[in-house]
């Protein structure tokens, strides 16, 4: 191999703790994926802070950059939940912006060298962060649907206008639609970072093992370079297209709540 | 049967759904473009229900492809 160790795609997921803490039996400990998350926090906080503190009629660069973002999930929210949603734009806006910073902060590559542990981490890799996300915003639907609508959110499950004996059949598809909403929520964020991380150490480890092959394999090794470019753009991609859906989902989400009784 | 054996032809199997989403995206994407090209003016407004149908319909195939996961890991 001439030296190059060509890493498991699966290296990169391991939770490494870098500060153990504990809170009586519970392991607190700071880890990779903490710490990139205050990374990921404390970059979005710096950059709106910057691009606020001489906000002008005229927008500058950055101010120019954070307005596009608040009017594309402005726009979103009020397309999809209408005039009701501006109360729940905050948090439509800081999970939209949290999840597309986590997903691209996870595409910078790690320095070679460095201890596993200051390896860069994709946070929305990991199911248990994703599944945290969905449950907000389902907790959310759930509590303001009631506060909103009483027990009129029960119609939600039994869509108006239906023959009696259809319901039969539809009350048990909502309510096991609804279930699955935060499982597919979450697991749609979690598997497209996952799969598409291991797809792209896949392709560069592909490239590492040619080259060290030698001779006419390594000719042969540019051919997965241009795939592990390829995958690396449409990582990107992802990247936005998968912070994008997960805004999309939780406002049409909250517009049931919301719209539960003119259902 | 060696239950590695049996392990690795479940988690194959697992991988079906990817077909399904294949034609599932293929149907998504073509149509839109065929509907897109005929009304190009059109095209802009009903781009954020492609994407979402596009996230729904990618969804079977990453539970196939988690469900893979699950059985070459072993994580129950």
């Amino acid at each position: 191999m001439q030296g190059f160790r060509v890493a498991s795609p699966m290296e990169q997921f391991e939770i490494i703790p870098i500060v153990d803490l504990s809170l009586g039996s519970i392991d607190i400990s700071l880890t990779n994926s903490a710490v990139w998350m205050l990374i990921g926090t404390g970059a979005i906080i710096a950059f709106f802070f910057a691009a606020t503190r001489r906000a002008a009629i005229i927008p500058g660069r950055l101010q120019s950059t954070a307005e596009v973002l608040y009017e594309f999930v402005s726009d979103l929210v009020r397309d999809t939940v209408g005039p009701e949603g501006r109360k729940f734009f905050p948090y439509v806006f800081t999970l939209f912006v949290w999840i597309l910073v986590a997903n691209l902060f996870g595409m910078i590559p790690s320095l070679p060298g460095l201890p596993k542990a200051a390896h860069t981490f994709t946070t929305t890799s990991h199911l248990v962060v994703t599944l945290a996300l969905a449950m907000v915003t389902i907790t959310i639907v759930i509590v303001y649907g009631f506060y909103k609508n009483g027990l009129g959110f029960f119609k939600l499950f039994a869509p108006s206008g239906q023959p009696f004996y259809m319901y039969f059949l539809l009350v048990p598809i909502e309510v096991v639609s609804f279930l699955s909403r935060p499982l597919s929520l979450a697991i749609r964020l979690f598997a497209n970072m996952f799969a598409g991380h291991i797809i792209l150490k896949l392709f560069a480890g592909f490239v590492v093992s040619l080259i060290g092959a030698g001779g006419f394999l390594a000719v042969v090794g540019i051919l997965p370079f241009i795939g592990a470019a390829a995958v690396t753009a449409l990582e990107f991609l992802v990247a936005f297209l998968q912070a994008y859906v997960f805004a999309i989902l939780t406002c049409i989400y909250l517009n049931d709540a919301v719209h539960a009784a003119d259902h | 049967m060696e239950a590695d054996a049996a392990k690795l032809i479940g988690a194959g199997l697992a991988s079906i759904p990817l077909a399904g989403a294949g034609i599932g995206l293929g149907l998504i994407f073509g149509n839109f473009l065929s509907g897109a090209f005929r009304n190009p003016s059109a095209s802009a407004a009903n781009q954020p229900t492609m994407l979402l149908a596009f996230a729904l319909t990618e969804f079977t195939g990453l539970l196939g492809f988690v469900i893979a996961m699950l059985i070459l890991l072993e994580i129950f």
